[in-house]
């Protein structure tokens, strides 16, 4: 089954990512981020800028509304995903208790939806 | 209406006290496990809406059970076909039987034991079986034992109701098992109750893992198996390594809240009753003289504990304990954990040569090997190796603490 592990994270680490002396916090991604590609899970996952970089774009009628800042405003913001191939939903949760935000934000597993190939 | 404190805490002590007792009961002989939780549940309904008015019964077991028990009659009588009811209904005047007599003697009898090596039976799904006593036995639900087995509600949920299924379709027998099965069951019981501990035969001991959030219950599991088979050593083991693992809680963390390695752990913060109990256990398995992997696992603790009087364990002896463990109950816990004894004894070289003896495919997730191997290799002077490892360390941990520390080890090479 193909899950992605999508991790949450509060404000605050978002901005100890460019602090100097949060040398630890930026290890510890470092080397989950090698955990997860030297298990041979992984197809692929990116860390994302802070989610006020982000722009949204809604289109309603024939207006199109763009705004500022991450879709909704929660306490809790998408700071990066994987998306990983293991066996079930328990498996998955094994390795997203491992992220490092699992302690301080959350990560959402949702399995991915994979296209059934149609026989030709 | 109004709410009657006292009522209601007796109905929340009765269902504590003796849930399992009377789920265990009442599916004694129906094997419906899943229809015996819901009359049960309406019984502890009933006993909040009564007991505030009539007053509380002398013997609130024996009143929950026979409500119970009527409940469950009715639910048959309106669910079930004819055949299978008459077959029902005969069950549960059986049922009747056990509960006049009951009535008349003092207390209603303890089935909790059966209910155990039920839910412990090898046709359940093992990572069922731990939910399923702590369900059965203390009246846990789904969504407080999700967390702790690191499962999702509705998955445990299902878990769960597909195991009660299976007990009833596959007619798991309501026995004692037979003398020749029972070291094997009764194995199967103790890894269940291990395995809600949380820190798992898989895990290395001493390295003080953080135990899940059913540590009292899982002990109290223990205690009540304990005094059940009051022969057995093996209990005894389980109960004394949990006791032991339980007392050092509060020195796994310093004042900072930072992880403490179990050899630098400030042995005031020990829990020294705890321990006491541990030891006294301990010893009284070992006068039964029957040497099991739960009472070497606990004399392992013992001996990590040996330093409160002073006194050192000698490492060789580590090394033995270690070696005899993995001789019952091969392991790469134990593997591990033998080659960090080993590293102690005899120096990091064949600390590490007993890591590189463990195939690579059982270790590549596998968190406190490679937390061994990076300590080790720090020992040995290998310092690049040492932090490639510790990387790998802190990327599996599942603790903040914990990443924190082996970030600190880490760096300061």
């Amino acid at each position: 089954m193909q899950y992605m592990l999508m991790f949450y994270q509060p404000a605050a680490e978002f901005e100890q990512r460019n602090d100097a002396s949060s040398q630890a916090y930026r290890a510890s991604w470092v080397a989950y981020a090698d955990a997860v590609r030297q298990a041979g899970i992984s197809l692929g996952g990116h860390g994302l800028f802070p989610p006020m970089t982000g722009t949204t774009l809604r289109v309603r009628g024939d207006r199109r509304q763009v705004q500022d800042g991450p879709f909704a405003d929660t306490k809790e913001q998408l700071g990066g995903y994987f998306v990983i191939d293991v066996p079930d939903l328990d498996a998955a949760l094994e390795w997203a208790a491992r992220a490092p935000c699992a302690t301080s934000g959350g990560v959402e597993v949702r399995p991915v939806f994979v296209a059934t190939a149609v026989a030709a | 209406m109004m709410k009657d404190p006292v009522a209601h805490q007796a109905a929340e002590r009765a269902a504590r006290d003796s849930y399992g007792r009377l789920l265990a009961i009442l599916s004694a002989r129906t094997h419906d496990i899943a229809a015996s939780e819901d009359a049960l549940a309406d019984a502890f309904a009933r006993a909040l809406e009564r007991w505030p008015a009539d007053g509380i019964p002398a013997r609130p077991d024996a009143w929950l059970l026979s409500v119970a028990r009527h409940r469950k009659l009715d639910a048959w009588r309106h669910t079930r076909v004819q055949d299978e009811a008459t077959q029902a209904l005969m069950l549960l005047a059986g049922e009747v039987d056990d509960i006049d007599s009951a009535n008349d003697g003092e207390a209603v009898p303890d089935e909790r034991l059966r209910l155990l090596f039920v839910c412990a039976h090898p046709a359940i799904d093992a990572p069922a079986r731990a939910p399923l006593m702590l369900q059965t036995v203390l009246g846990l639900d789904a969504a407080r034992m999700a967390g702790a087995f690191l499962t999702s509600p509705s998955t445990l949920g299902q878990r769960l109701v597909r195991a009660k299924a299976r007990i009833r379709a596959a007619g798991i027998p309501f026995e004692y098992p037979q003398a020749r099965e029972l070291p094997q069951r009764l194995q199967d019981v103790l890894d269940g109750i291990y395995a809600a501990y949380g820190t798992g035969w898989d895990d290395v001991d001493g390295a003080d893992a953080i135990p899940r959030n059913l540590t009292a219950e899982a002990i109290d599991l223990a205690r009540i198996l304990c005094k059940l088979m009051p022969r057995e050593p093996e209990p005894l083991g389980l109960l004394a390594l949990m006791l032991f693992c339980e007392a050092r809680t509060a020195a796994r963390r310093n004042d900072a809240g930072a992880y403490v390695p179990l050899d630098q752990q400030d042995i005031t913060r020990w829990n020294h009753e705890l321990l006491a109990e541990a030891e006294h256990h301990l010893r009284q398995a070992s006068s039964m003289q029957s040497l099991g992997a739960y009472q070497l696992e606990a004399a392992i603790q013992s001996a990590h504990c040996e330093r409160r009087a002073g006194a050192p364990v000698p490492p060789e002896t580590l090394v033995s304990l270690y070696q005899g463990l993995l001789a019952l109950r091969p392991s790469i816990g134990a593997q591990v954990s033998l080659a960090c004894a080993l590293a102690n004894a005899r120096g990091p070289e064949t600390g590490l040569q007993a890591l590189d003896a463990i195939p690579a495919t059982d270790v590549t997730n596998y968190q406190p090997f490679w937390a061994a191997r990076a300590h080790l290799l720090a020992a040995g002077g290998a310092r690049a190796a040492a932090r490639q490892a510790y990387d790998r360390a802190i990327g599996l941990s599942t603790s903040a603490v914990v990443r924190a520390y082996l970030n600190a080890m880490s760096q300061r090479l």
